[in-house]
């Protein structure tokens, strides 16, 4: 899933400006499951910002939503109403979110209350990992189901470096060197082999490298009727 | 007859190229390129190895802190009548940067190539800085390799002119872990193409000889020229903080008790109370004591069969090297 940290309190009230109405816009998947932007966190950003803004003296009206899923035009539809009426609307969705409001709302503005942070996966109850970089081309058939992309701190298809130790990386001793963790698990499958050749020079074209991307799935599109 | 020396029967005919195959035991030592636009601090560095070192290593922003690029140092070098090795990682440059800077480097007269993945930018003086890692350094070195024997770019284009024809070199880390795979990463690099390596520092030489042994095993040895990585220590702290700190790095007790005995007529006593003569005492001991233990490794590291060579890594105390290798009876170098 996609994760997200919420963003400074202070970074937030300064993006919001002095504008009087505000709209948290709270997200019901990814943001919600990592519990940095669904209804409970919109509910208290919008809390928060009340009673801070009144602290400071020039008090803002905020009032919140939460839907299903910000980054689908029928979903941000339902709550047309509440975004016209808003002077600002602070999305607490993922950067896709953010950028759904913008696009399918054009005269509105809308800022972010979340850094999105990275594709991952709860490891442990508080703890988020990274695991994906949506390179475009999984190379996790050769990797035992390890990403050397995203974890090794290089990126090395043909690791490890010389700064591996103890099986963690140079950077950190907290961060799991990736390739230790490919030859442990690709030694206990007796798979090896797949790591003795040279792995060329990666395509990087699928990867962002290559410019935004976008996917056709032209047997999934409806039909235009031809005028 | 084109600027091309791929003649004679070498690859490149570099002078380390043309040691190494004469079978001489060979010495590189290496130079860290100024964190300003000094070339006189490079002239200087190059004076204290002229002579006594087959080739020097220019490192490439080393640690990931922004010094003179390693290509530009090597140009005067070779000004000063020196042999450069550049060292490139993949930490700063693409696969376009990494061969125009290749095509150059060749153009200015430099011919031999130590490809590194790099340290991570986290350590250096702009951890904020974007990394590259496009490639790694095992596909570096097949890449330039390529552009040198198959006359191509990487893409697979291929070349109009003249090649860049660089002896490539690449480094191992023989203890870093998971230290089982140490040895096939050296094979995945020998075959990738590299002519010769360099290794991390060595301190603990019965490792290292178990290393090789699997090397020897892999008969990696008979395609790839091994320089051990020696370099002096300055003080029983150095030797400590290495053990501890530097991932691929042993440093056996016995070492750190050398260095600590040399301090001896000064133990008990604290920095702060100690004249100014007597920490200069205390110092000069303690580093002729590692200068006599690199001499010391460099000839227990000379008995290991396929060691080709040593990589002498003496770096901000270049005036280290010449007492470290006559004291090794590796000087005068063999005229090739």
């Amino acid at each position: 899933m996609i994760t997200a940290e919420q963003k400074p309190l202070d970074e937030i009230k300064n993006l919001l400006g002095n504008e009087e109405k505000v709209l948290v816009v709270g997200c019901g998947t990814c943001v919600t499951v990592c519990f940095a932007g669904g209804d409970r966190e919109a509910q208290l950003l919008a809390s928060s910002l009340r009673m801070t803004t009144k602290l400071d003296g020039h008090p803002m009206e905020v009032s919140d939503v939460t839907v299903q899923r910000q980054c689908e035009w029928e979903y941000l539809d339902e709550i047309e109403d509440e975004i016209m009426e808003a002077d600002v609307v602070l999305s607490i969705a993922c950067g896709i979110g953010v950028q759904a409001i913008a696009e399918h709302f054009p005269e509105c503005w809308v800022v972010p209350g979340l850094n999105t942070t990275f594709l991952g996966l709860p490891t442990e109850q508080g703890i988020w990992e990274e695991r994906c970089m949506a390179c475009g081309n999984c190379v996790l058939g050769v990797t035992g189901g390890i990403c050397p992309i995203a974890r090794c701190s290089k990126s090395l298809l043909n690791g490890p470096c010389g700064g591996s130790e103890d099986g963690h990386c140079e950077i950190d001793a907290d961060v799991p060197c990736a390739w230790q963790l490919i030859y442990d698990r690709l030694a206990g499958k007796d798979q090896l082999d797949l790591i003795l050749e040279i792995d060329p020079p990666k395509d990087w074209s699928t990867a962002h490298d290559g410019g935004p991307r976008k996917i056709v799935r032209e047997d999934l599109q409806l039909e235009t009727e031809e005028s | 007859m084109t600027t091309n020396e791929s003649t004679n029967g070498y690859l490149v005919g570099s002078k380390l190229e043309r040691m190494l195959k004469a079978g001489h035991f060979a010495v590189t030592g290496e130079l860290g390129p100024p964190q300003s636009a000094d070339g006189d601090e490079i002239r200087e560095k190059a004076a204290l190895l002229k002579g006594y070192v087959d080739g020097v290593n220019l490192t490439d922003n080393q640690t990931a802190i922004v010094r003179i690029s390693s290509i530009a140092a090597g140009t005067i070098l070779v000004q000063e009548g020196l042999e450069p090795v550049i060292q490139m990682t993949a930490r700063d440059r693409n696969r376009l940067a990494i061969q125009a800077d290749l095509l150059g480097a060749y153009a200015l007269g430099m011919r031999n190539l130590l490809c590194l993945t790099g340290d991570h930018q986290i350590f250096g003086n702009h951890p904020t800085a974007k990394h590259v890692f496009d490639i790694d350094s095992i596909q570096m070195v097949k890449m330039v390799t390529d552009m040198r024997d198959e006359k191509k770019f990487q893409c697979g284009d291929e070349f109009k002119g003249i090649e860049p024809r660089f002896f490539t070199g690449a480094a191992s880390a023989p203890f870093a872990d998971p230290i089982d795979f140490r040895p096939y990463r050296l094979a995945k690099k020998v075959n990738a193409g590299a002519n010769f390596i360099q290794t991390q520092l060595v301190y603990d030489v019965d490792a290292f000889a178990q290393f090789m042994e699997k090397v020897r095993e892999m008969g990696l040895h008979e395609k790839v020229y091994i320089l051990a990585g020696v370099g002096p220590l300055k003080s029983p702290g150095m030797a400590r903080y290495m053990k501890k700190n530097v991932p691929g790095i042993l440093v056996p007790d016995e070492i750190i008790d050398r260095m600590n005995e040399a301090g001896k007529p000064w133990a008990g006593k604290k920095s702060s109370e100690m004249t100014k003569e007597e920490k200069r005492a205390r110092s000069k001991a303690r580093r002729e004591e590692g200068i006599q233990i690199c001499i010391d490794l460099i000839q227990q590291l000379r008995e290991i069969e396929g060691v080709a060579g040593v990589h002498v890594m003496a770096i901000e105390w270049e005036e280290a090297v010449k007492p470290i290798v006559e004291g090794a009876g590796l000087y005068p170098r063999p005229s090739v």
